[in-house]
């Protein structure tokens, strides 16, 4: 069984290794966060103007 | 089944099924992804030959094979929105090359990441290398043409030609390994003898690579939906929506 030490330390490649993870944990992070921030404007806008259109 | 995917191509069905299946896609992309890195970081052990830094591969892979599975699929949805007008078929292409860019990014830099400790370099002008840069280029152009044209419909039938044009690269990234024997390693998993992976090491590849597909469901139909609301806004099943 390894231990917490080792397994960070990646037996000597650990900064190409954790780079690569947190990089990729960054991008995949904001293809979900990015169009889910564009649907909360969206639907605010849209609400907006449903609002408008009924009192008008 | 052709009825039933012309109605998939109806706007507020597509909003409404694709709604009750991302819950579904966000899941299992989240299961596989975590699974996969506790058995590909954690359980697995070093290889024999590359030690600790051929985990890598856990992302990297996948996100090479994504990079090309992307573009087939932004490919296909072009020729279906090219040939018979829907909408839809157009939104999903455009939503799939962001995410597409993103998968060929991080199989190019985690590749790179990969090549400094075990090839001694960051980058060679390798066949795969190269090719993979041009797939890079192609999803970036894609982007540009489309946001060229003042007119959304336009700008997908331009984009739509160059994504179909595009296509002849994806078999060249794949064989490249076979028909230039330069410094890339060939392929571990995708050929048709058995693979040259120990089962240890295979299963958390196998299960990062279902989790990737998921994410990109679930990604892409985020996107698609957005500009689905945003296009038909004026249409009435997104007023009626609102309203309810």
């Amino acid at each position: 069984m390894k231990t917490m030490s080792e397994f960070f330390h990646m037996g000597g490649y650990a900064f190409y290794v954790w780079t690569s993870y947190a990089i990729s944990a960054v991008v995949l992070a904001a293809n979900v966060a990015l169009p889910l921030m564009r649907r909360g404007r969206l639907l605010a806008d849209l609400r907006r103007r449903a609002s408008v259109r009924r009192r008008a | 089944m052709w009825t039933w995917l012309h109605k998939l191509g109806s706007p507020p069905r597509f909003y409404r099924l694709t709604g009750q299946l991302l819950p579904w896609f966000a899941g299992l992309a989240a299961v596989c992804i975590l699974a996969g890195l506790y058995g590909g970081l954690w359980l697995a052990p070093p290889d024999y030959q590359q030690g600790d830094s051929f985990r890598i591969i856990y992302v990297h892979a996948p996100a090479a094979w994504m990079s090309m599975f992307v573009y087939v699929v932004m490919a296909a949805c072009s020729a279906v929105a090219l040939i018979w007008r829907i909408k839809v078929a157009e939104m999903m292409a455009s939503a799939s090359a962001p995410i597409g860019a993103s998968f060929t990014f991080l199989a190019l830099v985690t590749g790179s990441l990969w090549g400094k400790p075990m090839w001694g370099t960051w980058w060679v002008w390798d066949a795969r290398l190269t090719s993979e840069l041009i797939l890079l280029f192609l999803y970036l152009g894609f982007m540009a043409l489309e946001a060229a044209f003042e007119d959304k419909r336009h700008g997908a039938r331009a984009s739509g030609i160059l994504a179909l044009v595009g296509v002849v690269n994806v078999p060249i990234i794949h064989y490249s390994v076979v028909w230039w024997n330069t410094l890339h390693q060939p392929a571990t998993v995708t050929k048709l003898d058995a693979p040259s992976i120990h089962i240890s090491m295979l299963i958390p590849l196998l299960l990062m690579a279902l989790g990737f597909k998921a994410f990109y469901a679930t990604a892409m139909l985020l996107r698609a939906r957005n500009e689905l609301l945003a296009r038909e806004r004026n249409s009435r099943w997104v007023q009626e929506m609102l309203t309810q």
